[in-house]
């Protein structure tokens, strides 16, 4: 096993390798100039001199890639060009608001998912299963944004069940000590900044979590009417267990492993689908400040959580692939 | 010598490949979905392919005094926008603009993963280790972030967003390639080419590439689908095309999000017209899986 985490931990060392080259040539060698993307329409030659200078445009490439490479190690990807903050300190006041939004979009694939999944594969070819693969047809075929501002105009301005954007109610204040809201208003002792969080939170989590419920959806069904045809799953019913403890205990336990590494493979999709998200839901969490970057022209921000993302995504595969292999010995001996 | 070699089981994959296509078309033809996929196809490239015939308005420049006006009003079937631009108008050339530019990414994507799947599964060995590792290296950047990194740098416009979506599909479609070269490589005919001396690149472009090239097919058909929805999820996060003015659903998508109370209708349309043809790519991509593979029946 610890061979296993080991291995697994080394292989992704190239990865993270060639990440930063990947990025270093993108920033660095395509066509378009940071100084004048920084500049944009007020670019003089003078300007555009000093600005190369300061961003150290000006050294020979591999001393600009060693100081990269030193700086993303340190956590260093320098200040926001528009408010002159610490990308990574902003980053960490923004980062929690979009994990919540993360959980809560994953919550809903799997909690919604796992029994549709479920219940189409108890009902294979009939009309329970035709509707539960429209559904999951229309969840990939739909943009988030689409079903965001749908979900927004139906239930928050038509219907007023739900609140139509941010992350808490204006006049609500709550103290931030970790930045995750639903944290700080029971730490604060708030249960009714708690309750209209938690209430901020449905909407966009729909909206994030609809691709994701319907591949879970998918794979659910494939997986159970997979392990529906396994040998010991008719033993068990020719030995005369009840129908309810073989789904539970013969057909359930194994057929989960599949639907367990999707999470890992979602995650990325939905760091990326949150800005999106952020952005219709005017949700204050990193997906929003990529908008916001990408509108003020601030590329250093774009480029930078582009790495941090990334480097977030495979670090969830490295944990979901270990956590696998502890689930699963048949991974761990290959 | 070599000629009669090489000329036998040419001949035979030639015959057994047309097999192949007319069972899967068959097939594809008795799926229900894949017809109803199909239909949303034709649908779009019929709005496409005949915009300038379909309607007389000019997507771009509107007329302000017919500003707002709601569908089913005279003269504008799904009304107008806040420009007075004809939204049937817009919705149809935006059709036009999206085929264009997700079909062209699309074929980008397949040329650029095509080539580094099919070197990486012909050469093997060290090759094929450092392309797959930066196949691996860009399939860690998640999704439409890639995009978003590669327009935000490049500019906007329409090729660097067909560049962009190239980009995120590429290393999808090169894994893809790779695996199913590396399949059929011990496969009994590809030994039987090879043991009767077929040079490399004949075995290659003769005998694995047709075999290998299904998985990429159906691959690139559900690509066309996120292709729709990522250039439109460029174009609602102000990275369209370079014309603020272009008909583009997602950059509809944004403007009427500013008047939403007034026109909630011009948040519909091009909402349906993204989903009605990913849906169509999706049901043509998941029939053609099927036919291409009846094993793989539910």
């Amino acid at each position: 096993m610890t061979k296993y985490i080991v291995r697994r931990l080394l292989s992704t060392i190239p990865v993270l390798f060639g990440l930063s080259v990947v990025l270093f040539v993108f920033v660095h060698l395509l066509p378009g100039d940071p100084a004048t993307a920084l500049l944009g329409q007020h670019a003089t030659p003078e300007l555009t001199a000093r600005i190369r200078a300061q961003l150290g445009l000006d050294k020979p490439l591999y001393e600009q890639y060693l100081t990269y490479l030193s700086n993303m190690a340190h956590g260093n990807f320098g200040v926001s060009i528009l408010d002159n903050r610490p990308i990574l300190e902003e980053f960490g006041t923004r980062f929690p608001g979009t994990i919540e939004l993360t959980i809560g979009a994953l919550a809903f694939a799997f909690g919604l998912g796992i029994p549709l999944g479920r219940f189409a594969a108890r009902h294979v070819q009939g009309l329970g299963d035709g509707l539960v693969t429209v559904i999951s047809l229309v969840g990939i075929s739909i943009p988030i944004f689409v079903l965001g501002y749908t979900l927004q105009f139906l239930l928050a301005v038509d219907l007023k069940i739900l609140p139509a954007s941010s992350s808490l109610d204006a006049r609500l204040v709550v103290p931030p000590v970790t930045h995750f809201i639903l944290v700080d208003a029971l730490l604060a002792g708030q249960p009714d900044a708690f309750v209209d969080a938690l209430r901020h939170l449905v909407l966009p989590s729909i909206a994030l979590g609809t691709i994701p419920l319907a591949i879970v959806t998918r794979i659910t069904r494939a997986s159970v009417l997979d392990v529906a045809n396994e040998d010991y799953v008719r033993t068990a019913r020719a030995k005369g267990l009840r129908e309810g403890r073989v789904d539970s205990r013969h057909i359930m336990r194994n057929a989960w492993l599949p639907v367990v590494t999707v999470i890992g493979l979602q995650v990325g999709g939905l760091l990326a689908g949150a800005v999106i998200t952020e952005t219709v839901f005017t949700w204050d969490g990193v997906g929003r400040w990529v908008f916001l970057a990408i509108q003020g022209h601030d590329y250093i921000v774009v480029q930078s959580v582009i790495t941090i993302f990334a480097f977030i995504f495979l670090m969830v595969n490295l944990i979901v692939d270990v956590a696998y292999a502890f689930l699963n010995p048949r991974i761990r001996y290959a | 010598m070599a000629s009669i070699a090489s000329t036998g089981p040419v001949l035979a994959t030639e015959r057994a490949s047309r097999g192949i296509w007319r069972d899967a078309l068959r097939r594809l033809l008795r799926n229900g979905p894949a017809l109803v996929g199909l239909f949303f196809i034709a649908l779009f490239l019929f709005l496409a392919l005949l915009a300038p015939l379909l309607t007389p308005y000019d997507p771009v420049v509107g007329t302000l005094a017919d500003r707002l006006q709601p569908p089913g009003s005279p003269g504008h079937l799904l009304g107008t926008d806040l420009q007075g631009r004809d939204e049937l108008a817009r919705i149809v050339y935006g059709a036009r603009l999206s085929l264009v530019v997700c079909v062209g990414s699309v074929l980008m994507g397949l040329a650029m993963g095509g080539t580094i799947g099919a070197i990486a599964g012909a050469a093997g060995g060290r090759t094929d280790a450092v392309l797959m590792r930066t196949v691996d290296v860009l399939l860690a950047i998640p999704g439409i972030l890639l995009a978003i990194g590669v327009v935000t740098w490049l500019g906007r416009g329409l090729p660097q967003i067909m560049l962009a979506v190239a980009a995120t599909n590429a290393p999808i479609f090169a894994r893809i390639l790779r695996g199913s070269l590396l399949a059929n490589r011990e496969q009994d005919y590809v030994i039987a080419a090879r043991s009767i001396g077929a040079p490399r690149l004949r075995v290659l472009f003769r005998h694995l590439l047709p075999n290998s090239l299904t998985s990429v097919m159906v691959a690139g058909t559900l690509a066309l689908a996120t292709a729709i929805i990522d250039v439109a999820g460029l174009g609602f996060l102000g990275l369209g095309p370079s014309d603020p003015r272009t008909a583009e659903w997602g950059t509809m998508l944004t403007d009427s999000t500013q008047y939403l109370r007034q026109g909630p209708f011009l948040i519909f349309f091009p909402g349906v017209a993204i989903v009605i043809s990913a849906i169509g790519f999706n049901l043509l991509g998941d029939g053609l899986r099927e036919s291409l593979d009846p094993r793989l029946k539910r």
